[in-house]
């Protein structure tokens, strides 16, 4: 069947067409890179190119796929569901939406209470910022310097201008950036105590996964106590059990005012997002229900593959496990380190959410190409070049892991070896 | 070892009901791996003190998981579960204390070196029988070997099997043992068990059980020892002590109301021997069925020809109420003769209760010959009892009948399961290929290791290398020994730049702020790193004064 939708003539053709019809500039970016990927097949933590070349994914694109591609429980559920369901009616008490709700509030921090749906990561960070904003009748947003929520509305003005002042959607008399790890800064944004709330990635993804300096999470929450600003954690990328604990701002002691999740929250099969929210914060669904509406936002159908995946993700043997993969990235990441300290510069790493620093402005980018030849498919941080994102499944087994260890060590050597190259002519 | 999986009053369609534990089980596998991949790597010294601790938590709890296991189950007796399940831990443990199934093996005059690797992850299923001493025996022979395990237990006896592996699977982790080196299903069904036994994370299945268990284990395509029923004879001639064999012959047979899978099944006595013996067993506590009596109980046992499971592990005198008989208050052992071993005859086959089936022969050879008559009904390979003085009738007995072990002048139960002699003391009786299992011996940690040979050019031109004092093991990392320890397997992934050295950090309580001061340590330059520990103090002030002021 799928065959009689999507049909191209070779990989040259089908790249053609991309640029034409698609995105010029994206699709030429990765030729350029020296990954032309193009992905067709995928199961569990392999991708396979159209030409037939497998990858291990290690970028999963954010933690989308953190239970693997066409998870099999998580397929089983969803094509279940579409025997009953499908997106639903969003005005309506559904049946999915409050067994989801039920099933997030259960495991989330203390304190959060209700939920909102989204359809996508930016939406739901919209619908935080919208509640912040309506809860403490203030409109200043606060994030950190290099930030990334999303593209949407409001998300893309707390990001990096990167994104934002190309379609003239940067905002910065509401919307104020500080550097992260520095208390000072951020209390001096809230001084004032007019700033609605502080949204901050537990540990910030599109920037190269700095970590949180002991205190330093746990510092802002105080501080938003203090002005009167609420805190919302976005965990988009860090939670699902990806530091070894369902939500990772649980493990700074945090218990945030609002928390966003989505990307893997539906195991990568229906997209859905959700804002998790204290009472307080979660003001307007008592004042006016229909203040905020989403056709797609809480669909159904994703509802079922993120009730599957939170079951999955909150087994007791997964969390054993991603301990263990984490140990042993600690330690062959270690030895592959140990090597090559001049070049391999440093680990940032939290569980299975993991940076890999290199010791030249666009050394991520280098690795990324030798990882692609090499059968791993990672991705530099678009905002911080020098790291590479690493972040493998958390159903991981060992002999994966072991082949992406030697894979990921060859093709650190190589890339050292091109910059050397390069650095000589 | 017993049949109780097909005939359990549990139907297959109602098993049937819950292949959503399947996933479960799967997971539980991957983390097997992981803690397998983790365990393999230990030390003898680590081992050790793992295995120690386990069994020690097993003889703590020896007799609630009797009470439990003879309440949840209706079999057996609780004192004789007791005995079972302390000599299944600290007696296990104790009777190979000075094995070594962790260091290499260094045979300079061979030129080999012999490296033991352990089998990875044992699947075992349990019966309801001896639930808890088998859930014990595999457990520490696995642990022993340095392999993971997840156990399958008999549906009947879920809830106490649960318990009793949990408690030896957090004893051992807290000595050290990788996270989730045992785990349990809680809801065994046969698609669970079946999703299991094919799973090729599965290293070895160790299946006791009734023959469909055993042969699905042998049919799954996964390295199985599967061991299957018995139907033990025991025959007795006028050398014996004939008084010694009738107190031996009602004590086996009554010990845990004849649930272990060694109970004799079929007296065979030589005419000669055949007054005396009856006199002295009757003295022992057994009760000699008249034919009217012993038809009934007959009828009783197996309806339709077969047995019921209702009987298992009931005491003589409740079967003899069942039955409408009046036998006396001491009564352990009913003795119901018949006169042909013969399939169409129900006493001859294999019955889990103390009713013994006696035949009388008029010569040892005949005895023989019916002894092999009773195995040729059910439970070839497994065991068979004699009480003789006279070797060359015991050597004749051995060499004919198909059993691999024949327990002499002993009760067969405790006999043949190592208890009461030089055996591997065992709750797995291996059937050997006349019963169609891989493994002729009663299990033991052996079974669940195997050696990489270094094998040396023979050449003496090339010499030998000096292996003395290596060892590819280590004690786990933050171990500490039995007293001390102090890291666990895995480590809590504390994020890097938390990670000070030979700190134990953990995450911080909820409401907790700053949880470490350790300097960051790939993360930040020299100068950062000092901001970071000015910003760091700052903090720590303010939440003193915080607390000075409120």
């Amino acid at each position: 069947m799928t065959e009689e939708l999507i049909s191209f003539a070779s990989k040259q053709d089908m790249l053609a067409k991309s640029k034409q019809f698609w995105n010029p500039d994206k699709t030429q970016f990765w030729i350029d890179s020296g990954v032309p990927l193009v992905i067709d097949r995928r199961e569990g933590y392999f991708i396979y190119d159209v030409e037939g070349k497998r990858l291990i994914d290690v970028h999963l694109n954010g933690g989308t796929y953190n239970l693997g591609h066409r998870n099999p429980e998580v397929a089983a559920a969803v094509t279940a569901a579409m025997q009953r369901f499908d997106i639903g009616n969003h005005h309506f008490p559904s049946l999915a939406r409050t067994a989801l709700a039920e099933a997030l509030i259960s495991t989330a921090p203390d304190g959060l209470t209700k939920v909102m749906y989204g359809s996508g990561g930016g939406e739901a960070i919209d619908i935080a910022l919208k509640s912040a904003r309506h809860a403490t009748k203030k409109r200043g947003i606060v994030s950190v310097a290099k930030a990334y929520h999303g593209h949407t509305g409001l998300a893309v003005a707390t990001g990096d201008e990167r994104f934002a002042t190309l379609f003239l959607a940067d905002r910065p008399d509401e919307f104020s950036h500080v550097p992260f790890n520095d208390t000072d800064a951020m209390e001096a944004a809230l001084k004032a105590r007019d700033v609605a709330a502080v949204i901050m990635e537990t540990i910030p993804a599109t920037y190269g996964f700095p970590l949180p300096a002991p205190g330093y999470l746990a510092g802002v929450k105080k501080l938003c106590e203090r002005y009167g600003a609420l805190y919302i954690a976005d965990e988009v990328q860090t939670g699902l059990m990806r530091t070894g604990e369902l939500w990772a701002i649980s493990k700074h002691g945090v218990n945030p005012d609002i928390l966003v999740t989505g990307k893997g929250i539906s195991g990568g099969m229906y997209p859905v997002s959700a804002v998790l929210a204290t009472e307080a914060a979660a003001g307007w669904l008592t004042e006016d229900g229909f203040a905020h509406m989403s056709t797609f936002g809480g669909a159904e159908l994703g509802c079922v593959a993120a009730l599957k995946t939170l079951e999955i993700t909150g087994r007791p043997e997964v969390r054993s496990m991603v301990h263990y993969i984490a140990a042993a990235f600690t330690d062959g990441l270690g030895m592959i380190q140990a090597q090559y300290p001049d070049w391999f510069t440093g680990v940032r790493q939290d569980g299975l959410v993991m940076g890999l620093e290199f010791g030249h402005p666009q050394g991520a980018k280098f690795v990324m190409k030798r990882l692609y030849e090499n059968g791993v498919w990672a991705i530099f941080s678009t905002l911080d070049p020098r790291v590479l994102q690493y972040k493998p499944g958390i159903l991981l087994t060992p002999a994966v892991c072991e082949e992406l260890l030697e894979r990921t060590e060859v093709a650190i050597a190589k890339a050292r070896d091109d910059v050397a190259a390069g650095a000589r002519r | 070892m017993t049949p109780e999986m097909s005939r359990a009053p549990v139907s297959v369609s109602e098993l049937l009901t819950d292949p959503a534990g399947v996933p479960r089980a799967r997971a539980m596998l991957q983390r097997a791996e992981w803690a397998g991949r983790s365990f393999a790597r230990y030390d003898k010294p680590a081992v050790d003190a793992i295995v120690r601790a386990a069994a020690a938590a097993g003889a703590a709890g020896a007799r609630e998981y009797a009470e439990r296991a003879v309440r949840e189950t209706g079999f057996g007796v609780v004192e004789h579960k007791v005995l079972k399940n302390v000599a299944c831990s600290t007696g296990v443990v104790e009777h190979y204390a000075g094995h070594d199934f962790v260091t290499p093996r260094v045979d300079a005059a061979a030129k080999v070196v012999e490296v033991p690797r352990p089998a990875g992850v044992v699947l075992a299923l349990t019966p309801s029988t001896n639930p808890v001493a088998t859930v014990f025996f595999k457990c520490l022979l696995a642990l022993m070997t340095r392999s993971v395990v997840v156990v399958s237990p008999h549906p009947l006896a879920k809830e106490v099997c649960a318990h009793a592996a949990r408690a030896l699977g957090e004893a051992a982790v807290k000595a050290g043992a990788p996270d989730g080196v045992i785990q349990v299903v809680d809801e065994p069904s046969v698609p669970l068990i079946d999703a299991l036994m094919t799973d090729e994370r599965t290293s070895v299945i160790v299946a006791t059980g009734g023959l469909p268990v055993v042969h699905a284990a042998h049919s799954s395509g996964t390295p199985a020892i599967g061991v299957g029923p018995g139907n033990v004879p025991v025959l007795v001639d006028a050398t014996a002590d004939l008084a010694k064999a009738a107190r031996r012959i009602v004590d086996s047979k009554s010990f845990d109301n004849s649930v272990l899978c060694t109970n004799e099944s079929v007296l065979i006595v030589t005419e000669l021997a055949a007054t005396a013996l009856l006199r002295h067993l009757k003295q022992a506590g057994a009760y000699l069925l008249a034919p009217d009596e012993r038809d009934r109980v007959a009828a009783m046992l197996f309806p339709g020809g077969r047995f019921d499971i209702r009987f298992v592990g009931k005491d003589a005198s409740w079967i003899a109420a069942e039955a409408g008989l009046r036998v006396p208050n001491r009564t352990r052992v009913l003795l119901a003769p018949f006169d042909l071993v013969v399939p169409e005859e129900p006493l001859a086959h294999e019955k889990l209760c103390p009713v013994l089936g006696l035949v009388r022969v008029p010569t040892a050879r005949r005895g023989i010959d019916a002894a092999r008559a009773v195995l040729r009904l059910s439970g070839r390979g497994h065991s068979a009892a004699i009480h003789s003085t006279d070797p060359q009738v015991i050597m004749e007995y051995g060499a004919a009948v198909e059993v691999l072990r024949v327990a002499v002048n002993v009760g067969n139960s405790l006999g043949s399961a190592g208890l009461e002699t030089n055996l591997a003391p065992t709750m797995t009786i291996g059937t050997g290929f006349f019963g169609r299992s891989s493994v002729g011996e009663n299990l033991h940690p052996s079974h669940l290791v195997q050696w990489t040979r270094l094998a040396y050019n023979r050449d003496p031109a090339e010499p030998f290398g000096d292996f003395t004092g290596l060892t590819p093991w280590q004690a786990p990392a933050g171990h500490q020994g039995p007293q001390g320890h102090q890291g666990a397997q895995p480590p809590y992934p504390v994020a890097s730049n938390q990670r000070g050295d030979g700190a134990d950090l953990r995450p911080a309580a909820a409401g907790g702020g700053g949880q470490a001061n350790s300097p960051a340590r790939s993360e930040l330059n020299g100068s950062d790193a000092s901001a970071l520990r000015e910003q760091i103090r700052r903090l720590i002030l303010e939440e003193l004064s915080q607390l000075a002021g409120g």
